[in-house]
């Protein structure tokens, strides 16, 4: 199978892997980041909150996602995201989502379980005198939350978010069971259709390799950065 | 202007403060020492509502600080905390320190803010440092920091728990010094501390606290003198001892 390759069918379809699967791949990933920081960062708060039963309700709900496959998520919110909408805007009938806002809702919530996890972790972190400092001159709970705790928070934590992002980047190919072409989907696409399988998942393999292993150098050397800020 | 009568604090089934009164006149400084985990720490803490108590009562300026009702926030703003440990802000700059919580929680005009900051810099003696961060300042420096953050909130009262205790020991000073000057202003204040220089110097009472309890509240030179209580004796030739 390795006797006739031909590498030029990389070439020729650089542009369409690039321009069409690599930007899908990279959008998601970068808004369901965006999202799920958003999103799991209101969850921490909520599961660290004293106000009865909220911190139970985000906590069923992180621990329920987090004991699922993604597959499955994936597969439950394409079909019941178009029943969601029809609920909440009370149309009569379920609500056409594009496979691309399907993916995006799904990863968000998906990942908002994990960086909701994280930013828990990092809330925690902050020592309580900080919190008191905060209070003693006067500021109520967001203004302490936004000014004081969350970017200490955020910082501390920001080499194992941007691991997340690494892993969400690579868990975003998931997305070929909903049919929507990502990079790999368009990396597999070229290879059925002119039969170049080996030269096609080579490729795809090498591309990932490059840049989860380019991620995870930048991530290390911000850790670094940021251990000497400290 | 503060009142605290009959306070009791339980830690789960732990009472860590039984039943503690005393009283803060304005611009009296009232100083507070005792043995580690006697619950000084716990008192002042209540006074500004950041640890909560179940029975007694405490105002300040006649606001009940145990109201459910009450604004804490609005209250804390007024009065002005100093921690051990400084508590600085350590991902802001010295002078975003001091102007953040004008800005935030007091509304001021940024500008305005940013020149009160500046003037309570040079005032503790650390005009040069504003742009830095508090990891690049030493511990003292830090520590007046800490007091002109507190002050510039205007506050009515401030409130001092062991300021210079974290320090290397050549820095007690140069915060000592700012916290004699702020008292001689007339600042109301209560201090707990071990510097028993400082409590002489300044301080109009001294109160004495033993696990949980108030046990002795007296002039300054009186406590000194000649304390009535067994336990302040001798907790005073330990600590003078040194
Ligand atoms: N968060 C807490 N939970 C349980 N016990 C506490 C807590 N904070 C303080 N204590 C206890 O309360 C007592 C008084 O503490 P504290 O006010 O810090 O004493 P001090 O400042 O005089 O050293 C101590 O016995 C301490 O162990
Ligand atoms: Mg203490």
């Amino acid at each position: 199978m390795f006797s006739n390759i031909d590498w030029n069918v990389i070439i020729r379809s650089l542009p369409y892997l690039f321009f069409d699967g690599m930007r899908f791949t990279i959008m998601l990933t970068l808004m369901a980041t965006a999202g799920g920081i958003v999103i799991g960062t209101l969850l921490a708060l909520a599961r660290l909150s004293n106000i009865p039963g909220l911190s139970q309700i985000a906590g069923t709900y992180v621990n329920l996602i987090r004991s699922m496959p993604l597959v499955l998520v994936i597969f439950w919110f394409y079909f019941l995201v178009p029943y969601i909408g029809q609920w909440i805007t009370g149309a009569s009938r379920p609500i056409q989502v594009g496979a691309f806002l399907s993916a995006l809702v799904t990863f968000t919530l998906f990942e908002a379980a994990y960086f909701c996890e994280i930013m828990r972790a990092g809330i925690q972190s902050i020592p309580r005198g900080q919190v008191q400092a905060a209070q003693a001159l006067g500021m109520p709970y967001w203004t302490s939350m936004l000014e004081i705790i969350l970017p200490q928070a955020f910082r501390n934590m920001l080499p194992i978010l941007l691991t997340q992002t690494i892993i969400l980047f690579q868990d975003t190919s998931l997305v070929y069971v909903i049919s929507v072409t990502d990079f790999l989907g368009a990396a597999s696409k070229i290879a059925q259709r002119d039969g170049r399988l080996v030269e096609m998942y080579l490729f795809a393999a090498v591309v990932y390799f490059v840049i989860s292993l380019a991620a995870s150098y930048s991530v290390r050397r911000l850790q670094n950065r940021i251990a000497i800020i400290r | 202007m503060i009142t605290i009568s009959k306070v009791s604090k339980w830690y789960g089934k732990i009472q860590v403060l039984k039943n503690c009164s005393a009283e803060v006149a304005k611009g009296e400084v009232v100083v507070v020492c005792g043995p580690s985990g006697s619950g000084k720490s716990t008192l002042i803490k209540c006074v500004n509502a950041l640890e909560p108590f179940q029975e007694g009562t405490i105002t300040v300026e006649g606001i009940s600080v145990g109201d459910p009702k009450t604004n804490l926030p609005k209250l804390r703003a007024r009065i002005g905390m100093v921690f051990q440990h400084f508590e600085l802000f350590p991902h802001l700059s010295v002078i975003r320190n001091l102007t953040l919580s004008q800005i935030k929680v007091l509304g001021r005009d940024p500008k305005a803010a940013a020149e009160k900051a500046t003037k309570l810099l040079e005032r503790v003696g650390l005009g040069a440092h504003a742009q830095k961060y508090p990891g690049q300042l030493s511990g003292g420096q830090q520590q007046r920091v800490a007091i002109a953050r507190a002050l510039a909130m205007d506050p009515i009262a401030m409130l001092f728990d062991e300021p210079t205790s974290a320090l290397d020991p050549e820095m007690i000073n140069e915060v000592l010094d700012v916290m004699v000057t702020l008292a001689k202003e007339g600042m109301t204040m209560i201090v707990v501390t071990h510097e028993m220089e400082f409590a002489r110097k300044v301080a109009n009472r001294v109160v004495f606290m033993d696990k949980g309890e108030i046990v002795e509240d007296a002039p300054t030179a009186d406590f000194f003198g000649k304390p009535r209580s067994e336990r302040a004796q001798q907790f005073l030739s330990k600590i003078l001892q040194h």
